[in-house]
């Protein structure tokens, strides 16, 4: 059935004088290019790009899709990533025309219907977070973190103070310390306890007025809350810092429990997974943040405002924050996904969120409860939205790895969940099973984790066997990188 | 609730299996005391219909190109986007994908992303292209960290005045709080001065930033100002219009170290400034100081040449602190749609498009020029498909006057900044052109104008 | 060199000496312990480098790992060869491995690390 021609190099197929799009001839009186442009400037070749027909194009490109995993088509756990279903109505919705085709520069008053949208988005983000003080800008997660770093940093220095830590437990995503680092802070790890959960030992131990933020994911990267997090705050705030809060894992406490609320003094939402963005393999994602009222007149600019009495066409304006850190990005943010997010929102209202997050926890626990005897999960009793179980037992029994279980479960067609993150378990395997699958969908799911753990372990090792490739050479990739196709131009 | 598929009774078994007796009873972690007690303020759900019409409406609220001929520029442009990069965006199979992290389930996105890598290589003549980066201006900055990286200066950068504003806006956020000076060569008539550029360069300079075509829509002297950063050891990083190399130089071919640009012009439509696409190719010697995810050609286990993320070693996720940049996802779906777009084009389409909009931009500056009161901004300058106008009435009056005609010009220069520059500028307008406008668009203009 | 006669660090470093002149690699222990390296980035001829500071750094695909510097001074070769082909770290890691040469400024420092036989220890317990 697969039809291998199509999903040759797109260069392979290129044909000289194959067109694959055709524009009118110039309707105005045309000059020679060299008038217009000095020989210097001009090129003296063509471009390298490949001459191929639009069928060509649909063919070669629809074929690679069906090479992938995706949500519409499998379960997807991957644990810390939010893969839940993607509504179509969101995909409509945000091509209108009088959305789709806005130009960012368009005078205000004819964009009343986008800004009064964004600033319903402002308002909506600000009380799901407990904070009421947010900016759309940041392009992505990562993003958001380093702008309220920085808008933290502002902060300080307005106030004389000079700062220059930022503490993280050492399960926290990547992004924390690269963040931080960036933000031109010195980066302090801390350890993590017994039960998976801040120490709060080790981070008493690290507070001092050098601390500048202490960031921290709640529910963490091992799916559990942290149950001391108040009083985590309070420690902070008594040093004089503040607490960022990773929203990666919002879905689990929606209309549950608010950051604000919590100690958090800022934080960011992932829109491309707490509000189903979607992913779009690997973007564009959305990270906007929200902030205490005093952190308020910091944030990137700009952001909207509302005023009631104004006229209709002057009701929603965009304005810079009296001591804005600046831009984070040219215009105003990834707003194709905030749209979708927005339309998600709406959907969903208060009691819809609060059953989202019920049964994201519900679904993790079930999955775990199904699992944990085969898997066991080394921290916690009860999780929220994920678990992170351990592959150490059959390791040690039959040296089955987390990524002979993560590969075989493709030849099942399950995509595999997250393994070897969080770094603090050893083989770790993170299930994120989210609040769109249903219960038959999970007892499959682990039926066959229960099915692998019993098959040959040789069998396991150059698991998968039925994928269009089987274990990728990654240090002959790393070695000699092939970063672009070879084909003659 | 659309997307939930538990009923009230499978939610009974499963809390049995999980050993407690309530939904409640799974938040038991979360003390008391942090739970919201009243539901969320927000407003109440819509149906599918419901939400439509809701939506719709705001759309309707806003003025859009169905009512205004788009002639406005400043990074965001409306070029054609051909049906064929919006069918396949719109697979299910590319945008509810993750990152292609399990190779064996994601070759699909894996191929397209290095072949987006390769179009990007011979478009711009670079040897490296990674996978995207946000956009625009987030590629300025991170251009300016790994400048730093391959240099070893880490205390000043110069950027050309005739930067996009908002790009040297966010390398000023990016830059200046690690106490790395930025300096700008103030842009007075339309392009850069070469000698203002040497005098504000030195041996402590990690890059020279330079947008060609700049902002104004002015060509600069890219290949002589690449000279002019590498005389002093500096990396020349160059922010190109990717329609533009259909007829312009590539940077790869005059000698740039880091080429940039703004990718929305290659398929993705406006949608109110993002999600764009930041494009960022290098030379091959500097691959390990490159941000952002690189995909890479090997083999498998049977010997089956297949794709996989390459590298990674980079990357925050493993290298945290010391990563080369923060970034983690980036922008895959709108890096699919310039690889259907770039496919479909060809080295025939891109030159097509690129000589059709620097035509009838030469043609709308020449009859724009002819009406009474407005004026070009740097008539002596060679642009390529955007031009700065001045107004006598000024700038609003401009805006305003073809908005009821029915035209969006702009943006106009008074949004920005500008130190140094004459009083010209604050009553200039830029006016971009793409192949998307008729003669009888342009026409129907100038002759509101001239009323 | 004769793993005998060279001097170990806990962070895995070797150091074999003629005259002024320290020889530097990583044990076969660190090697096995990052698996598959794909990339080595050596301290440049010429320049200067500190004790316990960082000179240098070897990757694999998953995991990258600082090297450090045993001694302080001026170095004044690098094994090249090691950046198109890392399998003498790990074929020969006390041989044709070896990774930088250094001009000690301050050969008292070598005074603090551990014999081959008290590294073998160590390397037992920290593999517990």
């Amino acid at each position: 059935m697969r039809n291998k021609l199509a999903t040759e190099s797109l260069f392979a197929l290129s044909q000289p004088g194959r067109r694959g799009a055709e524009f009118p001839a110039a309707d105005v009186p045309e000059r020679p290019l060299s008038e217009l442009i000095p020989a210097s400037a001009l090129a003296d070749k063509p471009t390298g790009l490949p001459e191929v027909t639009e069928s060509d194009v649909i063919r070669h490109f629809v074929n690679l899709s069906t090479l992938n995993m995706c949500v519409d088509t499998h379960f997807y756990p991957l644990g810390s990533c939010t893969m839940k279903y993607n509504p179509k109505r969101h995909e409509r919705l945000a091509s209108l025309p009088g959305i789709v085709d806005l130009h960012p520069y368009q005078n205000q008053s004819d964009l009343q219907g986008m800004l009064g949208m964004l600033y319903e988005m402002q308002e909506m983000l600000a009380e799901i977070a407990g904070l009421p003080a947010v900016s759309l800008q940041p392009a992505a997660g990562a993003q958001g973190e380093f702008t309220a770093l920085l808008t933290a940093k502002a902060y300080f220095e307005d106030r004389g103070e000079k700062r220059t830590k930022v503490l993280f437990p050492n399960s926290a995503h990547g992004t924390n310390p690269a963040s931080a680092a960036i933000a031109g802070f010195d980066c302090v790890q801390l350890a993590s306890s017994k039960e998976g959960l801040v120490d709060l030992e080790d981070l008493k131990a690290h507070l001092d007025d050098q601390t500048a933020v202490f960031m921290v994911t709640n529910p963490n990267t091992l799916g559990l809350f942290e149950k001391d997090i108040k009083q985590i705050a309070q420690m902070v705030h008594d040093v004089g810092g503040l607490v960022y809060i990773d929203g990666a894992n919002m879905n689990a406490i929606l209309g549950y429990t608010r950051p604000g609320d919590f100690g958090g003094d800022m934080m960011h939402f992932n829109v491309h997974k707490t509000f189903t963005g979607p992913h779009g393999a690997g973007g564009p994602g959305s990270g906007p943040i929200a902030v205490r009222d005093f952190l308020a007149d910091f944030l990137p600019g700009p952001v909207i405002h509302f005023h009631p009495d104004a006229d209709e066409t002057d009701q929603y304006t965009l304005e810079t924050p009296a001591k804005s850190i600046g831009r984070v990005r040219s215009f105003y943010g990834n707003i194709g996904i905030l749209v979708r997010g927005y339309c998600y929102l709406r959907t969903l209202g208060a009691p819809g969120l609060k059953a989202v997050s019920e049964n994201a926890v519900l679904n993790a626990n079930y999955l775990k409860a199904l699992l944990k005897d085969v898997l066991p999960v080394p921290n916690g009793d009860l999780c929220m939205h994920e678990f992170v179980a351990s592959a150490s037992k059959s390791k040690a029994a039959n040296g089955i790895t987390a990524m002979d279980i993560a590969k075989r479960l493709l030849d099942f067609g399950f995509h595999a969940p997250t393994v070897y993150f969080p770094l603090v378990v050893p083989e770790a395997i993170m299930v994120e099973p989210t609040e769109t699958e249903s219960k038959e969908t999970l007892d499959a799911f682990a039926e066959t984790i229960i099915k692998i753990l019993k098959e040959d372990p040789e069998f396991l090792h150059q698991a998968p066997h039925s994928t269009i490739v089987q274990r990728p050479d990654e240090v002959v990739a790393a070695r000699n990188p092939i970063l672009q196709c070879c084909e003659p131009q | 609730m659309p997307y939930i598929f538990n009923t009230p009774e499978q939610q009974q078994e499963m809390l049995k299996t999980i050993g407690v007796d309530s939904l409640e009873a799974l938040f038991a972690t979360i003390p008391s005391e942090l739970r919201l007690d009243r539901p969320l303020e927000i407003p109440p759900a819509l149906t599918e219909m419901e939400l439509q019409a809701h939506v719709s409406r705001l759309a309707a609220k806003n003025v859009g190109p169905t009512s205004r001929v788009c002639m406005q520029g400043g990074g965001a442009y409306d070029h054609f986007i051909p049906a064929a990069v919006d069918e396949i965006a719109r697979r299910g199979e590319f945008y509810t994908a993750y990152t292609p992290y399990q190779a064996e389930a994601s070759q699909g996105s894996l191929q397209t992303f290095f072949e987006f890598q390769s179009l990007i290589c011979r478009l711009t003549g670079m040897d490296v292209s990674n996978a995207s980066l946000y956009e625009g201006g987030t590629c300025v900055s991170e251009a300016a960290f790994m400048a730093m990286r391959v240099t070893n200066r880490h205390n000043r950068v110069v950027l050309l005045g005739s930067l996009h504003p908002e790009y040297q806006q966010v390398v000023e956020t990016y830059l200046t709080h690690l106490n790395c000076e930025v300096v700008v060569v103030p842009c007075v008539d339309g392009a850069a001065d070469p000698a203002a550029v040497d005098a504000a360069m030195n041996e402590e300079t990690a890059c020279l930033v330079i947008q060609h075509p700049n902002f104004f829509g002015t060509l600069e002297e890219a290949e002589q100002l690449t000279e002019i950063a590498h005389k002093y050891g500096a990396l020349s990083v160059v922010s190109y219009d990717p329609i533009s190399l259909g007829i312009l130089k590539r940077p790869g071919d005059y000698g740039a170290d880091i080429a940039i640009a703004e990718g929305q012009s290659l398929g993705t439509p406006l949608q109110f400034g993002g999600p764009y696409l930041g494009l960022f190719s290098c030379s091959e010697k500097f691959v390990r100081r490159m941000p952002g995810r690189l995909i890479g050609q090997t083999v498998d286990r049977n010997g089956k040449r297949c794709y996989v993320l390459n590298l990674q070693a980079r990357e925050q996720h493993i290298r945290r602190d010391k990563a080369t940049s923060n970034i983690c996802s980036n922008q895959g779906l709108i890096a699919i749609r310039a690889a259907v777009y770039l496919s479909l084009l060809g080295k025939q389409g891109i030159r097509e498009v690129a000589e059709l909009s620097c035509q009838k931009a030469h043609y709308a500056a020449e009859q724009l020029a002819m009406v009474e009161g407005i004026e070009l901004l740097f008539p002596e300058r060679s642009f390529f498909k955007e031009f700065a106008v001045s107004c006598s009435e000024g700038a609003d009056y401009l805006l305003r006057k073809a908005r009821q005609a029915g035209f969006d010009l702009g943006p106009e220069l008074s949004r920005f900044d500008y130190k140094n520059a004459s009083d010209q500028f604050q009553t200039g307008v830029l006016v971009a052109i793409t192949e998307q406008r008729t003669r009888s668009e342009i026409d129907q203009l100038v002759t509101a104008l001239k009323a | 060199m004769d793993q005998a006669s060279l001097k170990f660090t806990k962070t895995h470093e070797w150091v074999g000496v003629e005259g002024d002149i320290a020889t530097v690699g990583i044990s076969d222990f660190a090697v096995n312990q990052l698996t598959d390296l794909v990339y080595i980035e050596l301290p440049k001829i010429g320049s200067t480098c500190e004790a316990g500071k960082v000179f240098g750094e070897v990757e694999s695909v998953k995991a990258v790992s600082d090297l450090y510097a045993p001694v302080s001074g001026e170095i004044v070769e690098a094994n090249e060869a090691l950046v198109d082909d890392q399998s003498p770290l790990s074929d020969d890691p006390f041989g044709a491995g070896w990774i930088t040469k250094v001009k000690m400024s301050n050969p008292a420092e070598l005074d603090q690390f551990m014999n081959a036989d008290d590294y073998k220890k160590f390397c037992e317990s920290e593999a517990h």
